[in-house]
């Protein structure tokens, strides 16, 4: 019973993610792109609880649809143009059959290859308490990697911001 | 039985979907989108193969949170640029952003 509660919802959230998905990049309107793009992210989470990573989920959540899917729905809106008609074509001058082959041929080639390898599957224990196995983790072992990664923050934000504003001379 | 393979052609998919956008889409706030749907697909295939091939450590899990700092960052900075070249040259069409091309 719980196998087929499991497989329901797999099938489920990756109908949401990748329907989301081909809705952002189908859709001619840009703001519907946006709010597809967040219903794509909360699809991912749904994937990432059933892989047992809740904390990651709720990452997900917060950090995709909570911050980068309002930027986009700002972003959209500050750039917008007098009618929102046709603000997220395809580009007409790129031959969209060679895309639709590339992207095509990506996913047959994905597809062969997850298809004929041999996975190991390992038996070992799933860890349950995820979020303070990772903020032990991130707080030891990968510590220069998290200072990194703050230092890159700072360094978006500061560019960010001389960016948009322009800098005083 | 849903394994691994199930879920890394979710991942698959939805990065050809991604690619498809990255290279057919006309206005950059598009082409950043693209790009987010992509970086989506490689958090999902690092955390699958963390939960099937490595679940006794969370390896996968700790780079899926770097990846998503960097994303974070990478929107930060794209839609700084958006903006700065929306003012600049009042349009986000790629196409029409060519001074440096040759």
């Amino acid at each position: 019973m719980n196998e087929l509660i499991y497989t329901a919802a797999f099938y489920i959230f990756a109908a949401i993610t990748v329907a989301a998905a081909f809705g952002v990049v189908t859709k001619t309107n840009l703001v519907h792109s946006a709010l597809l793009l967040a219903l794509c992210f909360i699809g991912v989470s749904g994937l990432y609880v059933l892989l047992q990573a809740d904390f990651l989920a709720a990452v997900q959540i917060l950090i995709y649809n909570g911050a980068i899917a309002i930027v986009f729905v700002l972003g959209t809106m500050l750039t917008r143009r007098s009618s929102w008609h046709g603000t997220n074509d395809t580009e007409v001058n790129i031959p969209s059959r060679v895309v639709i082959f590339v992207s095509g041929l990506f996913v047959v080639v994905t597809l062969g290859v997850i298809a004929t390898t041999p996975w190991h599957y390992s038996s070992g224990v799933i860890v349950e308490d995820t979020p303070s196995l990772l903020a032990q983790l991130i707080l030891t072992d990968y510590m220069v990697v998290m200072e990194a990664a703050a230092v890159l923050l700072l360094a978006a934000m500061i560019g960010a911001i001389v960016l948009a504003k322009g800098v005083e001379e | 039985m849903i394994g691994l393979a199930h879920f890394l052609t979710v991942a698959a998919i939805v990065f050809a979907i991604g690619l498809y956008g990255l290279l057919s889409k006309r206005t950059i706030v598009g082409i950043l989108m693209s790009i987010e749907l992509m970086l989506n697909a490689v958090n999902i295939n690092l955390i699958a193969f963390s939960r099937f091939i490595t679940p006794e450590v969370l390896t996968g899990q700790i780079f899926a949170i770097f990846t998503i700092a960097v994303a974070a960052a990478e929107v930060a900075v794209g839609m700084a640029m958006i903006f700065r070249v929306y003012y600049d040259r009042n349009t986000v069409h790629a196409a029409r952003l060519d001074e440096m091309h040759w």
